[in-house]
């Protein structure tokens, strides 16, 4: 359970860049590769193994990877350790607020025919609702994964 | 239009504010506590609301994402669901309102933590309860108990541990139930509970469905902590915090129970399994077996968060008893205990807490002498809540074991009077010596007490004892109207094939 | 008996493997080796699922232009799939919660053995 506003200090102290520089090289070079991958299952879920836990488990692999490549002090711009916990709540809200969207449509909880989007028909209307849920639960799963990393290097 | 999504607002609630939280603890923090009483206070009153609407107009079903049962999840209110659910979120309402303190005192720094896991705590436990669904039960059977894990880990140095046990068992149990729930889903095609027990009579002799139907009940046994399953329940509920104790000890056995409940008398038909299969004499003998083992532990504890935990062992081996019975006796007497167990329990933990404010500890020889001048009022609940689990008049104890030992009576079960009576007599035997200690111990003379234990010892503050005294009182008035409630919303649910 | 061996070997094997779990889960002092047989108890379930979705010559629930979509024996069943995709993330959220307590345990009493833990408890 995390604390008001932490500073994380001892992840910092803890977790400096590799000293080797291949593995520096390496992973600035891996991460973006393995976020096209990860954004390709999210969004391959309907057809294909993939969805939105496991596309979210391979963005928050990038993420690690950088955070113990280069330092966790460094990699603070990509994703800044006091943004995982209310990014994964943001994420939680997308999947219930578009669930209650349904229900204010008129329809029951995620029903997503309901929506009034008239240019689609029914089938694409529930393709596409899920797709948009699945973004929330990407969202939930990557930040919730580097949010652990982070909190166990801390102490 | 609002009551028809009642069964879907209650579990959703929930997951909203266990979402919101985060955000809102950016802004302020005390916020945390007060969007979760708030929305524990919301889904109490559609908790009641759908009660009135399923008791005068009918059970309320909701078709999740709009997809016809049985190819879509459902959530169902029916008497016993809505019953359930009034309960569970009226005891989480009172115990949330008391944690505002404890969690401050005991666990301080990670309130964020601690009200959001609390929700997600009361989604998963209010979801099983209105699911209709046999794998969503199973879903959010996990949510809570993930959340109860992380909630037990915060507390004593030693609650770690304990936490660690009551995963691996309750994982295990979870696993056990998901296997048994495999062999039914193979021989009767489909996942929904109505569906199921319309399907089940044409396939209900072959071995894969009995064995499938054991799993399920080891399952939930373990997650019920039904002798000889309940060994993670001491340790977990003595370590944890005050706060995450008395939110989770009141209602988390009583959902398992309550799933139970719907596996033996609703799933399957109570008749069968009790002419056929030794399965309802199992479960009565286990919840007889833990009667008698949980009061006995509970003799020899002289901590009281820890002869509570044992005792609740043995109050679930009552309901467990009540199931085995199998009879509408048994069931009314299964029910009517739940919800009584839930609100003596609640006060016990609720006291227990208030002591650990006030005292620092609730050690039953370090308790200082003059409690009873000093914290009159928690003393007071404290007996009243005692008196309850022994099972005198009019308090609502009294009238569950009343209708158990009238179900063992009627089929001519002696054993089980006989194991209800000196349960009884071992509950007043623990309880008893508490209430010596905190009564009938003589007061030291004036000026030879400690001035420093005498001056710290005030009664606990009004946001912890309102909890209290109210659960206090309610238990009072569950007892003079028990014949009210058994009629209007006990005998409703009876399963219509039990033949009342 | 030997119909059943070779009808149903997949589901002897995962019950065995379930077994073996459950055993390590008991009988293994070091708290590690009990959460390797709880994943190993929770992977034998989530396959067990999977097996029983097996239709003998049918292929995975994606659109094959070369088998008519009407006939459902061509395709497995996806249900248990769908479900065991849930189950997993279950499953490996509970195995992340078990490592943070194992940590914090670690943390504080520098030791995972279970005898050990006791009497440093004490």
């Amino acid at each position: 359970m995390i604390e008001h506003a932490r500073p994380f200090d001892l992840a910092a102290e803890r977790c400096g860049p590799s000293s080797s520089p291949i593995i520096r090289i390496a992973s600035r070079g891996l991460a973006p590769l393995i976020q096209i991958i990860g954004l390709y299952v999210f969004f391959h879920g309907h057809y294909s193994p993939g969805g939105g836990f496991q596309g979210g488990v391979l963005l928050a692999a990038s993420i690690i990877l950088l955070r113990m490549g280069l330092g966790f002090a460094n990699t603070q711009t990509v994703m800044p350790s006091g943004w995982t916990v209310p990014l994964g709540a943001v994420g939680g809200l997308i999947y219930i607020g578009t669930g209650f969207f349904a229900v204010l449509c008129g329809g029951n909880f995620l029903d997503y025919g309901v929506f009034p989007m008239p240019w689609l028909d029914p089938p694409h209307l529930h393709s596409y609702g899920i797709l948009f849920i699945e973004v929330g639960v990407t969202l939930t799963v990557m930040s919730t994964l580097v949010a652990i990393f982070d909190h166990l290097l801390d102490g | 239009m609002m009551t028809s999504h009642i069964p879907l607002l209650i579990p959703a609630s929930f997951l909203l504010a266990a979402l919101l939280i985060p955000l809102a603890a950016l802004l302020w923090r005390r916020l945390s506590w007060l969007l979760a009483v708030a929305t524990t206070g919301l889904c109490f009153f559609y908790a009641v609301k759908g009660l009135v609407h399923v008791t005068t107009v009918g059970r309320l079903h909701y078709h999740l994402a709009g997809w016809q049962p049985p190819f879509g999840i459902e959530f169902v209110l029916d008497p016993l669901s809505a019953f359930f659910s009034v309960f569970v979120t009226g005891v989480a309402l009172l115990a949330l309102i008391h944690a505002g303190r404890v969690v401050a005192h005991e666990v301080s720094g990670v309130d964020m933590g601690f009200y959001s896991l609390a929700m997600l705590l009361l989604a998963g436990l209010s979801g099983m309860v209105v699911t209709g669904d046999l794998f969503n039960l199973y879903v959010f059977l996990e949510i809570s108990a993930l959340a109860s894990y992380a909630l037990i880990a915060r507390g004593d140095p030693r609650a770690p541990l304990s936490a660690f046990r009551y995963l691996t068992l309750g994982t295990t149990g979870a696993a056990f139930y998901l296997l048994g729930l495999a062999f039914v889903y193979m021989s009767v095609g489909s996942l929904n509970l109505a569906d199921v027990s319309q399907l089940l009579p044409d396939v209900g002799d072959t071995r894969p469905v009995l064995l499938g139907l054991s799993l399920m009940v080891l399952g939930i046994g373990l997650k019920m902590a039904l002798f000889p399953l309940h060994a993670w329940l001491a340790d977990a509920y003595t370590h944890a915090s005050s706060a995450a104790t008395a939110l989770i000890a009141p209602i988390g056995t009583k959902v398992a129970a309550y799933v139970l409940l719907r596996l033996m008398f609703f799933l399957v038909d109570p008749q069968y399994l009790r002419d056929q299969t030794p399965l309802p004499a199992i479960v009565g003998c286990l919840g007889a077996a833990g009667m008698l083992w949980g009061s006995i532990m509970a003799m020899c504890q002289k901590e009281l968060k820890r002869m509570l935990a044992y005792s609740s062992v043995a109050q679930v081996g009552y309901i467990a008893l009540g199931i085995g019975l199998a009879s509408p006796l048994g069931f009314i007497g299964a029910t009517l205990h739940a919800l009584n167990h839930a609100c003596m329990k609640a006060c016990l933990f609720l006291v227990t807490g208030n002591f650990r404010v006030r005292l620092g500890h609730s050690t039953l020889p370090r308790l200082v002498d003059d409690l009873r001048r000093t914290m009159p009022w928690s003393a007071a609940a404290f007996t009243a809540a005692a008196i309850s689990m022994v099972g005198l008049p009019p308090l609502a104890g009294f009238f569950s074991k009343w209708y158990l030992v009238l179900g063992s009576i009627q089929q001519s079960n002696w054993v089980f009077v006989a194991v209800l009576v000196a349960s009884s007599l071992l509950n007043a035997v623990y309880f008893f010596r508490v209430l010596e200690r905190l009564y009938l111990t003589p007061l030291a003379p004036p000026g030879d007490t400690d001035v420093a234990t005498a001056a710290a010892t005030r009664e606990a503050p009004a946001s912890m004892l309102a909890p209290t005294l109210v659960l206090a009182c309610a238990l009072l008035v569950l007892g003079i109207f028990n014949a009210w409630i058994v009629s209007t919303f006990i005998n409703p649910m009876i399963p219509s094939r039990l033949g009342w | 008996m030997l119909e059943i061996i070779k009808g149903y070997y997949a589901y002897f094997f995962l019950v065995a493997v379930f077994c073996i779990g459950l055993f390590g889960m008991m009988v293994k002092r070091n708290l590690m080796k009990k959460v390797m047989g709880m994943s190993m108890v929770q992977s034998a379930v989530i396959l067990f699922w999977i097996v029983s979705a097996f239709k003998e010559g049918a292929t995975v629930t994606v659109l094959d232009p070369t088998r008519e979509v009407e006939n459902a024996d061509l395709y497995l069943n996806p249900l248990p799939h769908t479900l065991m995709l849930t189950a997993i993330v279950v499953a490996v959220v509970t195995l992340g919660v078990s490592f943070a307590l194992l940590i914090v345990i670690y943390r504080r009493y520098r030791t995972l053995e279970e005898p050990l833990l006791l009497e440093k408890m004490q």
